[in-house]
């Protein structure tokens, strides 16, 4: 095009803010969201139910085992803080979701990213500030059921320390990291209802579809969905050998795989958000 | 200041924005007009670097956004009032921003005051109206006390206090030396606030001038004649004589004669010498909504991609009374009484370069080529 065809004369001094300019850095983003996280409702409403599961059904399992007194063997208590793990997991699911897909479907991820250009910036500081806030709370009450099912089921070996660490850190860690994982799927598929279900699937398909595998020549398959399922991986945290055959995690070793999926995931969600149009 | 430079954005097949060259310049509030799907919004995604352009580039003082050192400090945006999560409170909303920007939390209640929010600050925005929700926007844009602002639409569902105050402070902001990029469907309003117009029709630049220069060049003015309503034969003759002077005459539908291409003074001399009386001989100048209409029109003459839109555009039938009848025709065909009018099909506009128009005459249309060659 030629140059437009009226000039005006710029202004005699360009504007400058009287507030001290400084540059943001990560610490600004994490106060960020926090302050994001912490100011909607949806955050109380996912914790506060993930927290009345774990409380009610680990304590009603725990006196359930305590009134049928059968013996537990070399079993500890502790093994059934699963059942409390496992409704609790999908509130994690659900916020982690929602902590970014929420701002793609209110359109508050473009307000965001026009205040932080830095899109991995944006990214790290919702991971730290999920993942902190998911795991201190699953711990700390992990560690309260954990601390109420052993006194409550007397029939019951006494644990370890090892395994009170699993049970309560492990578990924190477990859900905050699958957590993570949602924040990373809510990332890459940009949808709170599609990333939920497609998380959810994860879930609990594996399990459901090893039910069903009744054919022999599909044995191999349904073995290691039953191994590698993300609830057997749970179960697999509470007891020192592979609790399905004699293959498989155990330990901490379900937590490190989970790390591994997680960090993958979330790979794929930065280089995805840097390049996407948003 | 912003500076683009052969912005092209393409979806798939689909070009939204193509070849888009231009600049903001600080000092004075830009207009950015374009009908819908005109590629206004894409461009202002570009800019704010969070759509990626296919080919081309766009700065701002210099830098693209993502590379501004301290971007939030520099450019403040309202792109769209509903980005907001409805389920914070427009303080935390605020709040949020600013810490992700570095900018101190007393600056949250200083722009809530500014919009006029104080007092739904703790409200989850969820219960906002659309002119609140256009006022949070604005508090947003101007957190970081920015030299550059862009604001999509931010009159939408404004009260007329709103569009009131909204005017003001996009002067007040440009008088400031910051650079003010605007865009907006409501011409009259940009008519008030704008000094300069970018226009864009199918995601190409069709004008970069002041508003001015964009209404004098697309403008549309014509004289209203009417002649006594209870001597219809008079209206004939009188649209007879006009035509034959090398006037354009159209019929509007309370009976009054909109001509063109011809001065009053000559319309006046050939009633009289026709005999015929008149109850009102009138001039009427084009508003910018006017132009705007005429300007975007043409538009269609540059489209890039194939036009799913041609077969709505029926072609009218002879003897139907409609606004794109050859001038020649005797009988006047009708137009509507307002100003905001149907654009004719392109090639029929019968304002569009008279020729038979004396150049000396008020109503005679300049030619838009001048504009056009500016889109270029």
């Amino acid at each position: 095009m030629t140059a437009p065809t009226h000039h005006h004369a710029p202004a005699p001094h360009a504007y400058v803010s009287p507030i001290p300019v400084r540059r943001a850095h990560l610490g600004d983003a994490l106060a960020s969201e926090w302050t994001k996280i912490r100011s909607v409702r949806s955050t109380m409403w996912t914790l506060g139910v993930m927290i009345l599961l774990m409380l009610g059904i680990g304590l009603g399992v725990a006196a359930i085992a305590s009134a049928s007194e059968a013996p537990m063997g070399d079993e500890s208590a502790l093994g059934f803080g699963f059942f409390g793990m496992l409704p609790a997991s999908i509130c994690v699911i659900t916020l982690g979701v929602l902590t970014i897909a929420s701002e793609y479907g209110t359109g508050m991820i473009r307000t965001t990213l026009t205040a932080c250009p830095s899109r991995a910036r944006v990214l790290t500081a919702k991971a730290i500030v999920f993942f902190l806030l998911v795991f201190t709370v699953t711990t700390v009450f992990a560690a309260l059921v954990a601390v109420a099912q052993v006194a409550i089921v007397d029939t019951a070996s006494e644990p370890t320390g090892a395994e009170w660490l699993r049970a309560t850190v492990g578990a924190g860690a477990y859900l905050a990291m699958l957590g993570l994982l949602s924040l990373a799927l809510g990332t890459l598929i940009r949808h709170s209802a599609g990333a939920i279900t497609v998380m959810i699937g994860l879930l609990l398909l594996p399990l459901v579809a090893a039910l069903f595998m009744f054919s022999a020549a599909l044995r191999s398959v349904q073995e290691a969905l039953f191994t590698y399922a993300i609830p057997s991986q749970m179960i697999a945290l509470y007891s020192e050998r592979p609790p399905f055959g004699d293959n498989g995690p155990a330990g901490w070793e379900p937590l490190l795989i989970m790390a591994g999926v997680t960090a993958a995931a979330l790979a794929g969600a930065y280089a995805l958000l840097n390049s996407r149009d948003v | 200041m912003i500076e683009a430079v052969g912005l092209t954005k393409r979806y798939g097949a689909k070009t939204a924005v193509y070849n888009l060259s231009f600049q903001v310049r600080p000092g004075v509030v830009t207009g950015f007009l374009g009908p819908n799907g005109s590629g206004k919004s894409t461009t202002m995604r570009m800019i704010l670097g969070l759509d990626r352009p296919t080919s081309g580039h766009v700065t701002i003082g210099g830098h693209p956004f993502r590379q501004l050192p301290n971007a939030p400090r520099q450019v403040g945006a309202l792109l769209d009032a509903k980005a907001v999560h409805g389920g914070r409170s427009a303080r935390s909303h605020l709040l949020s921003l600013a810490q992700l920007a570095g900018i101190p939390a007393q600056r949250v209640d200083e722009v809530l005051g500014v919009v006029g929010l104080q007092d739904v600050a703790k409200r989850r925005s969820k219960g906002f109206s659309l002119g609140m929700g256009q006022r949070l926007g604005i508090a947003a844009a101007l957190l970081g006390d920015p030299q550059v602002l862009l604001f999509d639409e931010p009159v939408n569902g404004l009260d007329p206090e709103g569009i009131l105050w909204v005017r003001n402070l996009m002067k007040k902001l440009a008088s400031e030396g910051r650079t003010v990029f605007v865009s907006s469907h409501l011409m009259s309003e940009m008519a008030l606030t704008a000094e300069h117009l970018i226009v864009i029709g199918r995601g190409q630049l069709l004008a970069d001038m002041s508003v001015t220069d964009f209404i004098s060049a697309n403008s549309a003015d014509f004289a209203r004649v009417r002649t006594p309503q209870t001597e219809p034969a008079q209206r004939e003759k009188l649209t007879t004589t006009l035509t034959e002077a090398g006037g354009q005459v159209l019929s509007e539908p309370d009976g009054a004669l909109r001509v063109t291409g011809l001065p009053l003074p000559r319309i006046s001399d050939l009633a009289h010498d026709a005999g015929v009386r008149l109850w009102e001989l009138s001039p009427h100048q084009a508003s910018l909504e006017e132009a705007y209409m005429r300007m975007t029109q043409g538009a269609v003459d540059y489209r890039s991609t194939d036009d799913r839109l041609a077969h709505l555009q029926a072609p009218l039938q002879p003897g139907q009374p409609g606004y794109g009848m050859p001038p020649q025709q005797p009988t006047a065909p009708e137009v509507s009484q307002q100003g905001w009018y149907a654009p004719p099909p392109p090639g029929q506009n019968p304002y569009a370069g008279a020729p038979q128009a004396p150049a000396q005459s008020p109503y005679a249309t300049p030619q838009p080529s001048d504009t056009t060659k500016d889109a270029r």
